[in-house]
């Protein structure tokens, strides 16, 4: 970070910003090559990506921010990009600012650079898209337009790069100014002054710059005025905020600001396109712009619109769930056969047993998501980079928002059939914190994989009827998990106070359609994956080995109990595998889990659950399909899975003290009412911890979603038994 | 401006109203008074749209497009 007091001995920092899609990832991979690192903001899930790149003699540090449109910020990326480039809130103060122009999109781009200058960035001006501009604007006029240097670059062909650090070079030399397009309206003067005076002093031009900017000052000031309201997520100081609530500000003063650069930008911008020289391929360049269009035609259209919708999302659902499931069953395999080696090489033992079932457990437990999320993610990279991802949201929109969620909510409630822990860090698409929270709430209500094999195991074992009405069942535990999450979105929307917002105009960009550059869309699939790995994975691990130990301790039975040690050393064949079985249930119903079973027995009698099930839960916290094996163990059948005929069997013939039977159809149902509702999963908690930064979040959907299954479960069996289906 | 619904319409925005937050967006992605767009097409389920303005392509709701007062210059 660049003090005050040694700005000479830090190594330069230069930002690189710019409006969404306008090629500037490409551009920052291309400027550090593979000294770019991903790490994470703070508390956010937004990544703080920055790398070394050379410029003359000297090396820089470059930092990549989100896309934004604006400074005036509302959402946590636009206050990301704000930071980085005021150099506020932890973030280093920039030496020098590079802004991506769009060729295509000159006026509109170039706002954002209006208000960097304002507040007295050292803007350099790296004009992209110029491949695809059908008209491309003379870099010398640009320049002379806005008061920096331009270079037109193209990332892909690494035309420009050496310009452009030639130019990053020659700007850290310049002295800095705040350069305004207008000027503030009289009326604006008396509420600007208030709001400079309530700056402090480390966010002044002085401290930031070391030299006074009163221009820069203003700018700062008009940005808190324009910004706070009740609602934003801002991070600003509290003397700003407070002064910024007592004055009155109004929709003309935002006006003022807002006219007064377009005003430039539109006095000046069609001179530029006007003076441009004609390109020799402009038909050609056309005809790429034409291509969007009639590609729209096809996947926006009323008829064929959905219909391609299907396909994508169906192609994507499908590689979710089947083609990572080899992937998935090898990961398994491999660590179940590890584990199998190490104990042959390490024979019987507490330590064994801790390093088997624990630690390679757990790190199979970490590693199983992997290829999920890899996939998701290459799927996610691919479709946004293309342009389709936006469309999504464009034509999900109308459903989403009658549940006060985003358009772009929508895939990872679709990957949250899948599996929840892809899906929440798939919630990064959306921009806003509230947005994104909000469908984190949501998505583990979806039936993920996890539930499969439990539904399979009691719809086989306890529902009655053919193989349709069991089947149709299974596709009413689908509709039900959907439903379930739309409503609960829409209430929380309306009763939870963080996820309660204003709605935000849909105004998003409908971006060309483009062809990804794959090296781009797997870097970024690493990076996500990497960080799942490193952070949510130690979470996941650490737990895995405490429901191990929670399961598996104390190692002996009570004293008095059947010797089996002795018991299964003198039997053989059939009998010795029975009481290896049982010994096994004994000691899993006398383990610390196994009593936690029996002590919310009482608990869970309401719902119709014995303490058996309740063991099943306690496991099934690990993930939900743990509980057919846990269950699996208590019936003293090993090896037991959801198709496993004799745990059916036994399920079906249990019986109670008095003679009935325990599991009923209505106990099944009230149980899989209980798994389709209950937050179940330590994954899907350490992984919403990790990106919503603490652990308020967790906590919330874990009680919510237990008290809701509790209740649900609760009017199922209770008004069930009333109607005498018990 | 409802009588503007349409694929194809050439239309000019004239003022921008509604809420402070929401109308400087709108103003700041820069369809500010004076300034021409074009409705490209309109999703499947009849909401948002798609609209052309300074060279970009956006998504803009039925009820957010409500808060703009247009003629239409088609």
């Amino acid at each position: 970070m660049t003090t005050p007091g040694s700005p000479a001995a830090a190594r330069k920092q230069v930002v690189l910003v710019g409006n969404p899609n306008v090629g500037k990832t490409t551009l920052f991979n291309a400027l550090t090559g593979s000294s770019a690192k991903v790490s994470n903001y703070p508390g956010i899930t937004v990544d703080r990506r920055s790398g070394l790149m050379t410029a003359g003699d000297g090396v820089i540090e470059l930092h990549d921010v989100p896309g934004t449109y604006s400074l005036n910020a509302r959402s946590a990326d636009e206050q990301i990009a704000f930071d980085a480039i005021v150099g506020v809130n932890g973030a280093p103060v920039p030496d020098v600012v590079v802004v991506c122009l769009d060729a295509t999109q000159l006026a509109r781009s170039a706002y954002l650079l209006l208000q960097c200058q304002e507040l007295g960035a050292r803007c350099v001006v790296a004009l992209t898209m110029v491949d695809e501009a059908a008209i491309v604007p003379d870099a010398a006029a640009v320049a002379a337009a806005f008061q920096c240097e331009v270079v037109p670059v193209t990332a892909r062909t690494r035309l420009g790069l050496a310009e452009l650090r030639a130019a990053i070079e020659r700007t850290l030399a310049t002295e800095r100014t705040a350069i305004w397009r207008w000027s503030p309206a009289a009326h604006q003067r008396a509420n600007l002054d208030a709001a400079r005076a309530a700056i402090p002093d480390a966010w002044r031009a002085p401290q930031r710059y070391a030299a006074p900017l009163p221009a820069a000052d203003d700018a700062l000031a008009l940005w808190a005025l324009t910004c706070v309201e009740d609602d934003d997520e801002l991070e600003l100081p509290a003397s700003l905020r407070v002064l910024v609530r007592a004055r009155t500000v109004t929709a003309a003063d935002d006006d003022d600001a807002v006219l007064g650069r377009w005003n430039f930008l539109d006095r000046e911008v069609p001179r530029l396109l006007a003076a441009a020289r004609a390109l020799a391929d402009v038909d050609a360049r056309n005809r790429v712009r034409e291509r969007t269009t009639q590609i729209d035609r096809f996947l926006l259209g009323r008829k064929t619109g959905f219909l391609a919708f299907l396909v994508v999302m169906g192609v994507m659902f499908l590689a979710l769930f089947m083609w990572a499931d080899p992937v998935i069953d090898a990961i398994d395999k491999g660590f179940k056969g590890l584990g199998g080696l190490l104990r042959d090489l390490l024979g019987a033992g507490l330590l064994t047993d801790f390093l088997v079932d624990g630690v390679i457990g757990g790190v199979g437990s970490v590693l199983v998501f992997l290829p999920q999320i890899l996939l998701l993610f290459l799927f996610l990279g691919f479709l946004e980079d293309c342009g389709y991802l936006a469309r999504v949201a464009y034509l999900m929109d109308r459903v989403m928002r009658s549940m006060n969620l985003h358009g772009r909510a929508f895939v990872p409630m679709l990957s949250g059939f899948a599996c929840a822990v892809p899906a929440i860090m798939a919630t990064r698409t959306q921009e806003r914190r509230r947005d994104r929270i909000l469908t984190m709430m949501v998505v583990p209500l979806m039936t993920c994989s996890a539930r499969l094999p439990v539904y399979t195991l009691l719809i086989g074992a306890l529902i009655p009827g053919s193989r349709a009405t069991q089947a149709m069942l299974m596709v009413a535990m689908y509709l039900f998990s959907t439903l379930t999450a739309l409503v609960a979105a829409w209430v929380m929307s309306r009763s939870v106070k963080p996820l309660r917002a204003k709605r935000l105009p849909f105004f998003i960009e409908l971006p060309p359609y483009r062809w990804p550059r794959m090296r781009d869309v797997l870097r970024m699939m690493w990076s996500k994956s990497s960080m799942f790995l490193r952070e949510a994975g130690t979470v996941i691990l650490a737990c895995s080995i405490a429901l191990w130990a929670l399961l598996n301790f104390p190692r002996e039975l009570p004293a008095g109990s059947k010797d089996y040690a002795a018991l299964i050393a003198k039997a053989d064949g059939p009998d010795k595998a029975t009481l290896e079985a049982e010994h096994a249930a004994k000691k899993l119903e006398y383990s610390y889990g196994g009593r936690l079973g029996h002590a919310i027995e009482p608990l869970i009698r309401p719902l119709g659950f014995d303490w058996k099930i309740g063991v099943g839960i306690v496991g099934a916290f690990a993930a939900r399909e743990v509980f057919v094996s846990t269950l699996g163990i208590v019936y003293a059948e090993s090896d037991a899975d959801e198709n496993s005929e004799s745990l059916r069997e036994k399920l079906r013939g249990a019986r109670t003290a008095d003679g009935k039977r325990a599991y009923s159809p209505l106990v099944a149902l009230s149980l899989m009412v209980f798994f389709a509702l209950a937050m179940q999963c330590m994954s899907t908690l350490a992984i919403v911890r990790r990106e919503t930064g603490s652990w308020r979040w967790p906590a919330f959907l874990f009680t919510y979603m237990t008290t809701l299954a509790y209740l649900a479960s609760l009017a199922v069996f209770q008004i069930g038994t009333l109607l005498g289906f018990g | 401006m409802d009588h503007a619904r349409r694929p194809g319409a050439h239309l000019r925005v004239v003022a921008v109203n509604g809420e402070r937050g929401f109308r400087r967006r709108l103003l700041e992605m820069g369809l500010v008074p004076g300034v021409e767009f074009k409705v490209i097409s309109i999703a499947p389920l009849g909401d948002p749209w798609q609209i052309e303005v300074r060279g970009g392509r956006w998504s803009l709701r039925r009820a957010e497009a409500e808060q703009l007062v247009v003629v239409d210059v088609t």
